[in-house]
């Protein structure tokens, strides 16, 4: 995570002291606590620490495969997306220099390569949401092969790669520093 | 054609109507049974009228529809130039979804609170209602709303079409604090993950310090249960925030130290900026507005009084000014004001106006209770860069021709 993130952190951490504790007097008492195999369900979030990440790993070459069984029926064969439609373009050429031009050409594609922040993200959200059709549908070794080679399309993961938790975690994306608190705070400025 | 329907269009629609509406009539009266009787006009203090129904119906001719409609991952906005007052009808309220309504019953359904909390809980639908229920007058406006008139105007698009990702309700519920009153806040917990029941799982990271301030998970909107486009059966509701964070069909809350950065909050509902940056987790919406009426498609028929009026809101608080202008921003006259007592909620301004003949430009723009007024486009672009379009609120313009058509005129 960046530093200019981290002071969102900082500032939100700030309202976390001082929680007012209820008594048993107090509560409402309702609801019962969730078993460990509820939670195993529901709770399959990753985050960029990647620390809830499964065991497993999958290929850039496993996941050409898969992308194109399970994906490019939406997103095109090279993951070019359909202009106009919710199947976004997945892959696009680095931009020279890694520069982040997005603020001032919209038509700049925002891939994982080009914008987003972090790699875990993209298998975060796989495994949420995708493939459209059977979303959660994958198994993590095609998670993590998908991923890999939507990675390598986009030029930040070697097209002979294998990709893992250890090595998903530590992944660094181009415009990882480029994200900043929001400073639009009302008042006279426009921001 | 059979010779009841070509009755029916030369006695009825044909003498009012042009060659487009007469085609466009053709199909539905050919449809009518051969047999079915013309009903002639009746008058209704002459016979006793219809008898009660479970379900009112809107009145014929009344037509309020969102569109588009079909959009399995797109949206369908409020018909905000159909509307008046300020409360949003539940079934005209804009959507927004990821991945379709999803079918869930109140029975199957709970919420999960989990991750650094003293007490981790599964709740029921039930369990909720035995909280104290609370009930606020909050907007909802999707951070993408005026993107489609900034990107690609054209002068017959609506007030539905360029600002129709809003809508504003009376929402029922409980207020987060008290539920993380109830499961304990451990020491560390800055953010909470929200996650929906959907088919994409839809999950934003929401700082805790809102999730104590204002933030509801309601189950009622206008006094009736959720519609299921809406959340069915809860909802989180962050008042004044972007859309996209008020999670629907609401499935689970975990508290963390840290932000999960999904998809939704890093790689969409960002805003780049000229500098090369990116403002990330950019949830409050401003101060905006937008004259409804008169607006297109309206022809004025006649000189005379059109009272101008619209919707105004910010999500930082309350309206304290809406200004109207009827010349392109030259001189500026105050509208009245209807429900700015409600805090982070539509309000609707009025304004008397007579049209003379003559061309117009109206306009309308708002200040919030923070001194912030709604800017241009050309201020918003200049700051931000011409790349960024979330939360996207410049002074929308209306021409008034000397023929009485009104169009959009631009984000002025």
């Amino acid at each position: 995570m960046s530093a200019r993130v981290g002071l969102v952190l900082v500032f939100a951490g700030l309202a976390a002291c001082g929680a007012p504790a209820a008594s048993n007097a107090d509560r409402v008492g309702v609801g019962r606590a969730p078993t460990a195999a509820e939670l195993a369900v529901l709770d399959r979030d990753v985050g960029p620490d990647g620390t809830s990440l499964p065991l497993g790993s999958g290929t850039v070459a496993e996941g050409a495969v898969i992308f194109a069984a399970k994906c490019a029926s939406c997103h095109g064969a090279r993951g070019e997306g359909v202009p106009g439609t919710p199947y976004a373009q997945l892959i696009a050429p680095r931009i020279a220099g890694d520069s982040f031009p997005f603020g001032t050409d919209p038509s700049r594609p925002k891939t994982v390569g080009t914008y987003w922040p972090h790699a875990t993200t993209l298998f975060d959200y796989i495994r949420r949401a995708m493939p459209f059709p059977a979303p959660g549908s994958l198994t993590d070794a095609e998670n993590y092969a998908v991923t890999a080679w939507i990675l390598a399309e986009n030029g930040v993961f070697p097209r002979d790669g294998t990709l893992d938790a250890a090595r998903l975690r530590t992944l660094k994306l181009p415009s990882a520093g480029r994200f900043v608190t929001d400073d639009r705070a009302g008042g006279p400025t426009i921001r | 054609m059979t010779r009841l329907s070509r009755r029916a269009l030369l006695g009825g629609a044909a003498g009012l109507a042009g060659g487009a509406l007469l085609r466009g009539l053709v199909p539905e009266v050919e449809a009518q049974a051969p047999t079915a009787p013309l009903q002639p006009p009746i008058d209704p203090t002459k016979a006793p009228g219809a008898p009660t129904t479970a379900v009112g119906a809107r009145a014929p001719g009344e037509v309020a529809l969102r569109a588009p409609t079909g959009e399995q991952a797109g949206n369908s906005l409020t018909p905000l130039h159909r509307l008046t007052g300020t409360i949003t009808p539940a079934d005209l309220h804009f959507e927004r979804h990821h991945a379709g309504v999803p079918a869930i019953t109140r029975a199957q359904h709970t919420l999960t609170i989990h991750g650094l909390v003293d007490r981790p809980l599964v709740l029921s639908v039930d369990d909720l209602a035995r909280f104290p229920a609370t009930t606020r007058t909050y907007f909802i406006e999707c951070s993408g709303n005026g993107r489609a008139a900034f990107r690609k105007p054209t002068a017959a698009m609506t007030a539905q079409q360029i600002a129709g990702l809003t809508a504003n309700s009376e929402w029922t519920g409980v207020t987060v604090r008290d539920l993380l009153a109830e499961v304990g806040v451990r020491r560390g917990a800055s953010w909470a993950l929200a996650e929906g029941g959907d088919a994409c799982l839809l999950a934003r990271s929401i700082p805790l310090a809102k999730l104590r301030d204002d933030a509801m998970i309601v189950w009622a909107q206008n006094g009736e249960a959720l519609r299921p486009e809406q959340g069915y059966p809860l909802r989180l509701l962050l008042p004044g925030w972007e859309g996209n964070a008020n999670v629907k069909w609401l499935r689970r809350l975990e508290l963390g130290g840290e932000p999960w950065m999904t998809r939704w909050e890093t790689a969409k509902y960002t805003d780049p900026l000229k500098n090369g940056t990116a403002r990330i987790f950019s949830f409050e919406m401003d101060a905006k507005s937008i004259i409804t009426a008169p607006t297109a498609p309206t022809v004025l028929p006649a000189r005379g009084s059109w009272p101008i009026t619209g919707l105004a809101w910010s999500g930082r608080g309350r309206i304290t000014r809406v200004e109207v202008s009827t010349d392109g921003g030259t001189r500026w006259q105050e509208a009245r004001v209807d429900g700015a007592s409600n805090p982070k909620a539509h309000v609707r301004f009025t304004l008397p106006w007579r049209w003379t003949g003559g061309e117009a430009l109206l306009m309308s723009r708002a200040t919030d209770e923070t001194g912030y007024t709604q800017p241009s486009k050309r201020v918003l672009v200049d700051v931000r860069g011409a790349g960024t379009d979330y939360h996207f609120n410049p002074i929308i313009a209306w021409h008034v021709a000397s023929s009485g058509e009104i169009s959009f005129a631009g984000d002025a």
